[in-house]
């Protein structure tokens, strides 16, 4: 069974690395270019997880888990989080953002795939 | 095309691009005042996306580089950092040298000149909070690896005091116990105890549901299980720990050998009173969900959004869904288009041998197919067109370094960003719009205390403007300067023996000298121009794009280069014509009427030539026919057809033709690479009869004509 992921990155050449390494994997992914764009396009899909960035335009990705959060049928989606940054008061926001995981930036195709499979079951 | 990991490189530096642009307009928006957060926001995105992508492809430069931008720009963000225009000018400076960092990443060419230099200057604007060097290192290093994904940073005061146990080949007693924000956060133990077992050891793994209530006092989303799973095999501690790194703070995770487990196993215990989390507040998200849980805290959830504010009433516009799509095949589609219009025009001209009658359903059939040729031949040409945008940023950046360099105050005015001009066109302007910037700040405007001697501002103002006209695009780089200094040009212009020193001039004419090969006004050669380019190559580089270059100027009040451009290099709308036989083309834009001589329209004008009265005003004659040497001037040219022109300054000529056949669109055959540049010729194209014609560029071949006729000739004469 292959999953089903939504990835939201504003940076198109992490769209594009995601797509190159999750579509080698097998993993049917969704793209959006930013939080708002994110809930567009979560709506009416129904992913076993879900990737997003941090800084982005017009809903960043606090901003964007909490709305998934807040949506009664995600509330147990896995979202990782996927950033440059590292630093545990940005993890700590994340986390209370409703974040499931997180993967720093640049990333291991391998690991990525791992963890997802990992929170995705 | 084979390497996927090549393909989103060079993508990668198409956004870069993307984003240096973005970059550059909010830093103007800055130096106008904005500094809202967005603005600032669109800042550090840039830099910070490029940081993102940098690290992908092991740049490391480029990471390092922007990394410390960054580093800068969060204080700016954070309000730390006040924007200051003596601050704005060093984040410019860092965003050029950013530039120039992204393309030496892209030529692999080596880290540029100054970066270090730049970056200095830019943090020490942080004042005490800026970075020391060493410790900025370590935040970098940590951030560089390639390999470096899931991020297991311990925090060993989260497991107590375990010691460290021996752990070659050893057993494992590993006990898991979920706070309720596990489940919150999106975890399942069911993943995480599965790839427990996936492991490489044996592994037994034991639930204790001692905790779970009755079914009735069962919260769904409350904790109650906790396991403990039994590990022997060739493993690390770390190995285990990695598995459950997303969790460690929503989990009480211990991992002992066998003889330390019977003390964790105790500690198993508090975690059913839950103990408050110092981080997160778990129950945050789920209040968004139906029913509270038992004590909701309301500042956690403020506190974990501060400006998580969704929407910024996005100010920026909504980016159209785009393709990219390769050049090559572009332009393939702008040549099959050309040919259909060929095609369609041959199709044209044997309906019209056939003698069907006008309101034939053929005829009309023929012409809704010619408005559907246009229609897409617009829409190619509007594929190809680009906004001027980029090429004026990239100026502003030469103006910058201009103006620092011999220390002039100068800004840049930019007009018309939006203008679309063919893509190539666009490519190629870079390169003399560069050489006329740099005079621009060099010649053109004086230094700031002759500016202020003569009741002007300091600093002085060249403004980039580009514009739709009459079919055509044009670009004017104008400065508020001292204007052109015509004495001095024209006792130059002598000295070289480019002018007889008898020769009289008019101040346009003096003006022009300047295009002529070998000039250069400069009295002492400074460090920007000087370099062995001349407007001459100038004006051969626009005249190679089809175009025209003019300038005027206004002692005390500045000089304006105008470059008139075709909108495109593939079709244009013309006039066909015939001249002693021959079939010619005229661009449509640069006719203003035609009409017929009378007798009394033609008045004579010295030895050679003639002029017409054109209600009140007098327009100089040229015989096509004798300019492109086809035949003598006739001795009488009443009855004869002309044909009005105009050029960018305004001036007018006639054309006398034979006789005017049709107007068309034509495609444009170039024929620079084969012949070079012909005065008076833009280009060839192919009829509907498969002959060539030539298309006429009545401008230069006025230029042409009257270069020969008068300039020389009178100055010999005089």
């Amino acid at each position: 069974m292959s999953l089903k992921v939504l990835a939201v990155d504003d940076s198109r050449t992490i769209r594009d690395m995601l797509k190159l390494a999750l579509g080698s994997a097998g993993i049917e992914l969704h793209l959006a270019e930013d939080g708002m764009h994110g809930l567009e396009v979560l709506d009416g899909l129904e992913p076993d997880a879900i990737i997003s960035d941090i800084n982005m335009p017009r809903l960043d990705g606090f901003g964007f888990i909490e709305a998934v959060r807040g949506q009664d049928k995600h509330r147990a989606t896995p979202i990782l989080v996927l950033t440059t940054e590292s630093a545990p008061e940005l993890k700590a926001r994340a986390r209370a953002a409703g974040a499931t995981g997180w993967i720093v930036k640049p990333f291991d195709p391998g690991k990525l795939v791992k963890a997802l499979n990992m929170v995705a079951g | 095309m084979s390497d996927p990991m090549a393909e989103i490189k060079a993508s990668f530096f198409i956004e870069c691009d993307e984003l240096l642009e973005s970059l550059q307009d909010a830093l103007s928006d800055m130096d106008e005042g904005a500094h809202d957060s967005e603005t600032i926001n669109v800042v550090f995105r840039a830099v910070h996306s490029i940081k993102g992508g940098a690290g992908a492809f092991g740049l490391d430069a480029l990471v390092a580089f922007a990394h410390r931008y960054e580093t800068v720009m969060d204080e700016v963000r954070s309000g730390r950092l006040e924007i200051t225009p003596e601050a704005i000018k060093h984040f410019f400076q860092t965003a050029d040298l950013l530039a120039d960092q992204v393309s030496a990443a892209r030529d692999g060419a080596p880290e540029p000149e100054g970066s270090e230099a730049c970056l200095r200057e830019l943090e020490s604007l942080m004042g005490d909070n800026a970075p020391v060097p060493g410790a900025e290192e370590d935040e970098i290093d940590d951030f560089q690896p390639m390999g470096l994904s899931l991020d297991l940073d311990f925090s060993d005061e989260a497991f107590g005091d375990l010691g460290s146990p021996d752990t070659t080949g050893a057993e494992w007693v590993l006990t898991f116990t979920p706070q309720t924000a596990l489940y919150a956060s999106g975890n399942d133990p069911v993943h995480l105890l599965r790839t427990v077992h996936g492991l490489d050891a044996s592994v037994e793994i034991t639930c204790d549901m001692s905790r779970l209530p009755d079914l009735a006092a069962l919260d769904p989303r409350e904790s109650y299980l906790s396991w403990q799973a039994t590990l022997s095999g060739d493993l690390e501690e770390a190995d285990l720990r990695e598995v459950f790194d997303f969790v460690e703070d929503v989990a009480e995770i211990t991992i002992a050998t066998p003889e330390d487990a019977t003390a964790p196993e105790t500690e198993t215990e508090p975690a059913e009173t839950a103990m408050p989390d110092p981080i997160a507040p778990p129950e945050a998200p789920a209040q968004n969900v139906a029913e509270p849980p038992p004590a909701p805290t309301p500042q956690p959830q403020a506190e974990t959004r501060p400006d998580a504010e969704p929407a910024k009433a996005a100010p920026t516009a909504e980016p159209g869904a785009t393709v990219r799509v390769d050049l090559e095949r572009i332009d393939r589609l702008v040549n099959l288009v050309g040919e259909l219009v060929i095609n369609q025009a041959m199709l044209a001209q044997s309906v019209a041998e056939a003698g069907l009658p006008p309101n034939s359903p053929v005829m009309t059939g023929l012409e809704a197919f010619m408005m559907l040729t246009r229609d897409i031949q617009d829409s190619v040409m509007m594929i190809r067109a680009q906004p001027v945008k980029p090429l004026f940023q990239r100026m502003a950046r030469i103006v910058r370094e201009a103006s620092a360099a011999i220390e002039k105050e100068v800004r840049l005015r930019t007009e018309g960003e939006t203008t679309e001009v063919d893509k190539t066109v666009i490519e190629r302007l870079a390169d003399p719009l560069t050489h006329m910037i740099r005079n621009a700040v060099d010649h053109g405007l004086e230094a700031p205390h002759i500016r202020e001697a003569a009741g002007k501002s300091r600093e002085g103002v060249i403004t980039l403007s580009a514009q739709h006209r009459s079919g055509r695009v044009v670009i004017e780089v104008s400065d508020d300067g001292a204007g052109i200094n015509r004495e001095k040009v024209l006792a130059k212009a002598i000295s070289k023996g480019l002018v007889a020193p008898e020769a009289q001039l008019s101040e346009s004419e003096i003006d022009n000298l300047l295009f002529l090969p070998g000039f250069s006004t400069a009295d002492q050669i400074s460090a920007l121009s000087g370099r062995g380019v001349g407007m001459d190559v100038v004006r051969s580089a626009i005249q190679a794009l089809g175009g025209r270059i003019s300038i005027t100027s206004v002692a005390g009040e500045g000089t304006r280069f105008s470059i008139s451009l075709p909108l495109t290099l593939a079709v244009l709308d013309g006039m066909v014509i015939s001249v002693a036989d021959e079939t010619l083309v005229v661009p449509l834009s640069s006719i203003i009427e035609t009409a017929t001589l009378m007798g009394d329209d033609i008045r004579t004008l010295g030895p050679e030539t003639n002029v017409i009265h054109v209600r009140g005003d007098f327009v100089p004659l040229y015989d096509l026919g004798a300019e492109l040497g086809y035949r003598a001037p006739k001795a009488n040219y009443e009855g004869g057809i002309v044909l009005l022109t105009a050029q960018e300054n305004g001036e007018r000529s006639a054309l006398v033709v034979d006789a005017i056949m049709e107007q068309r669109q034509v495609v444009i055959k170039g024929l620079q690479q084969s012949y070079g540049h012909i005065p008076g010729v833009a280009a060839a194209t192919i009829l509907g009869d498969g002959q060539i014609a030539l298309i006429l560029d009545p401008a230069d071949l006025v230029h042409n004509a009257s270069g020969r006729t008068r300039g020389r000739d009178i100055a010999l004469a005089g």
